[in-house]
């Protein structure tokens, strides 16, 4: 009984929380036919700032899984000063609220600010992509080394010595040994950090400026068109947006199915 | 092939001394036992040896050569982990063929070496497999497998059947001595069991508090050990003021006689063929005599019994050393 009691629980909870709000949007984007969300979505100003989207992920989500790989590494396999404050630091990101991640890179780069400097030498980082793209790497830097870090704790290092006392350079070791090791757990972070950096709102909407048609991503755009009163354009690119984070998720299930079983 | 040399080694780990000016011999060939308690520094030794450890001082030859300073990879070991450290993505062909693979070997010459060495290691038919598929006893002859596979010049095991249980242990033993009469490579094997390094090997090095106390063939550590550490540590012994003697050498009799002392029984053990009787002197003193099933029988001991014991053989350690006596 009480198993029925805790099933309904947690279903129950889902539905009202998660599946129904978001089931919500499908509904309401489609209400007026799938020609009039598809004409919605498809405006020149809605695919630029997909567009937009996709570029600031494809630089920021390679740029952290490689630098979060490292990062975990040092963490793990190495003891040096100050190792406290950097494992603290790493969970900033999370607990900072993203629009002071914002403020805070407006700061630096801003007029007056420390590398503000930067903009009269011809190089733009505020109101343009570098910007955007540092708000969204600063956002989501903790997520791959999070999810690596305990895994390279659990395997130990004998499998790495053992490899090396078999002829292995540090590199093959890494390549052959260590990565294999920590596949999965580079691939869970990879899609927490691009669902992440997809739907990132707060840092980016301060460092962009929002320049409509410019330097507006996919949430700003939604954002926008919400304010001026065009729903069904903002429930149409809401979609889009699950869309592409559903996809990431469904990716990773079906290379990796088995994500229950421990691989021991 | 060639014989291992360490040179006045010293290793200190955030300011604990592992190793303290430790210098041994492994003559070319020989399989050798590193023996001693947890954190004796055998491993330690081991691990230096195999380049795993940089050590602050001394040196490492391994044939000729000063490997000190060469990186693990370089020196042409092959190691053995306690706990397989077996490549859990890979499969037992993969796992094998690792070092060869490394070396860019053509596939027709890898796979004939695998196909060799899982002959030699009894896992013919498991190549598919990986590592969550196999025992622990087939994990760790795989694992020595991909060690055997780069001919290394030594081999180097740690505590190799520490993880297996005892059954399996016993069985690998007697598999690893065989396995050293057909391929001969110098190996080092290291071990907390007594038992192991004496059935095992045929010179034993017992460590202590990171120094050699003796090196020595099981039967010269047996018979005459240079200290009381290593009489105590590789067979059970019954100190008696400044003297030690092994439970096998307590004569125990039913009546009185010059040069015995009075005993009551505490406790009889049956083991089968040995009879383990506990002892207590009338002044508190515990002794242990180890009988075999007929002379037990024939003095019918009983618990609470008095009886007459005396040594027939004994150990006095001078501060130079040993001298065993017969009493």
């Amino acid at each position: 009984m009480s198993r029925y009691l805790l099933r309904f629980g947690v279903l129950g909870y889902l539905a009202l929380l998660l599946l129904l709000p978001v089931g919500l949007i499908f509904y309401r984007a489609f209400e007026h036919g799938i020609g009039h969300a598809w004409d919605a979505v498809t405006t020149p100003q809605a695919l630029h700032a997909l567009e937009l989207t996709l570029l600031v992920a494809a630089i920021a989500v390679p740029a952290n899984t490689v630098f979060g790989i490292i990062l975990a590494l040092a963490l793990v396999r190495t003891r040096f000063r100050g190792r406290g404050l950097v494992n603290a630091i790493v969970d900033l990101p999370l607990a900072l609220s993203p629009v002071v991640v914002g403020l805070a890179l407006f700061l630096l780069y801003g007029r007056g600010g420390w590398l503000g400097g930067l903009a009269d030498d011809g190089i733009r980082i505020l109101f343009a992509v570098p910007g955007m793209v540092l708000a969204t790497m600063f956002i989501t830097l903790p997520f791959v080394v999070r999810e690596v870090v305990p895994v390279l704790r659990e395997i130990g290092t004998e499998q790495e010595q053992a490899a090396e006392t078999l002829g292995a350079p540090p590199l093959q070791v890494f390549r052959r040994i260590t990565l294999p090791s920590i596949r999965w757990a580079v691939a869970y972070g990879v899609v927490l950090t691009t669902a992440r950096a997809i739907g990132e709102f707060g840092a980016v909407a301060v460092v962009s400026g929002r320049i409509v048609g410019k330097t507006e991503t996919l949430p700003l755009y939604i954002q926008g068109q919400y304010e001026s009163f065009d729903t069904s354009g903002a429930y149409a690119s809401s979609v889009v947006l699950a869309l592409i984070a559903i996809g990431t998720v469904v990716a990773l299930r079906a290379v990796h199915p088995r994500e229950e079983e421990s691989e021991s | 092939m060639s014989g291992i040399t360490a040179i006045e080694v010293t290793k200190r780990f955030n300011g604990f001394t592992a190793l303290d000016d430790v210098s041994v011999t492994i003559p070319e060939g020989s399989l050798t036992a590193l023996l001693g308690p947890s954190g004796s520094g055998k491993s330690t030794l081991l691990r230096v040896i195999a380049g795993l450890e940089q050590p602050e001082a001394g040196q490492v030859l391994i044939g000729s050569e000063d490997v000190t300073d060469r990186p693990a990879r370089a020196r042409g070991v092959g190691m053995v982990f306690q706990h397989y450290a077996a490549f859990k993505h890979m499969t037992v062909r993969d796992n094998i063929a690792f070092g060869l693979t490394i070396r860019k070997r053509p596939k027709a010459e890898i796979d004939k070496r695998v196909h060799e060495l899982l002959e030699l290691v009894q896992l013919e038919g498991l190549a598919k497999r990986y590592p969550s598929q196999l025992s622990g006893g087939q994990r760790q002859r795989m694992a020595l497998a991909r060690a055997l596979a780069v001919e290394p010049s030594v081999l180097l095991l740690d505590e190799p059947f520490g993880a297996l249980d005892a059954r399996v242990r016993k069985e690998l033993r007697s598999w690893l001595r065989r396995l050293h009469d057909e391929v001969h490579v110098t190996t080092i094997i290291v071990t907390h069991d007594q038992e192991e390094a004496m059935e095992v090997a045929g010179q034993v090095v017992v460590l202590n508090e990171g120094r050699i106390e003796q090196i020595g063939s099981p039967r010269e550590l047996y018979d005459a050990p240079s200290n009381e550490f290593v009489m105590g540590f590789v067979g059970p012994v019954n100190r008696l003021g400044e003297t030690f003697v092994r439970p096998h050498d307590v004569d125990v009799r039913l009546q009185p006689e010059e040069g015995a002392f009075e005993a009551m029984v505490e406790r009889v053990v049956h083991l089968g063929f040995e009879v383990r009787v506990e002892l207590v002197r009338d002044d508190g003193q515990h002794l242990l005599a180890q009988l075999t099933q007929e002379e037990a029988e024939q003095l019918e001991l009983e618990r609470g019994q008095i009886v007459y014991v005396r040594p027939s053989r004994e150990t006095v350690f001078s501060r130079s050393g040993g001298s065993p006596r017969s009493a």
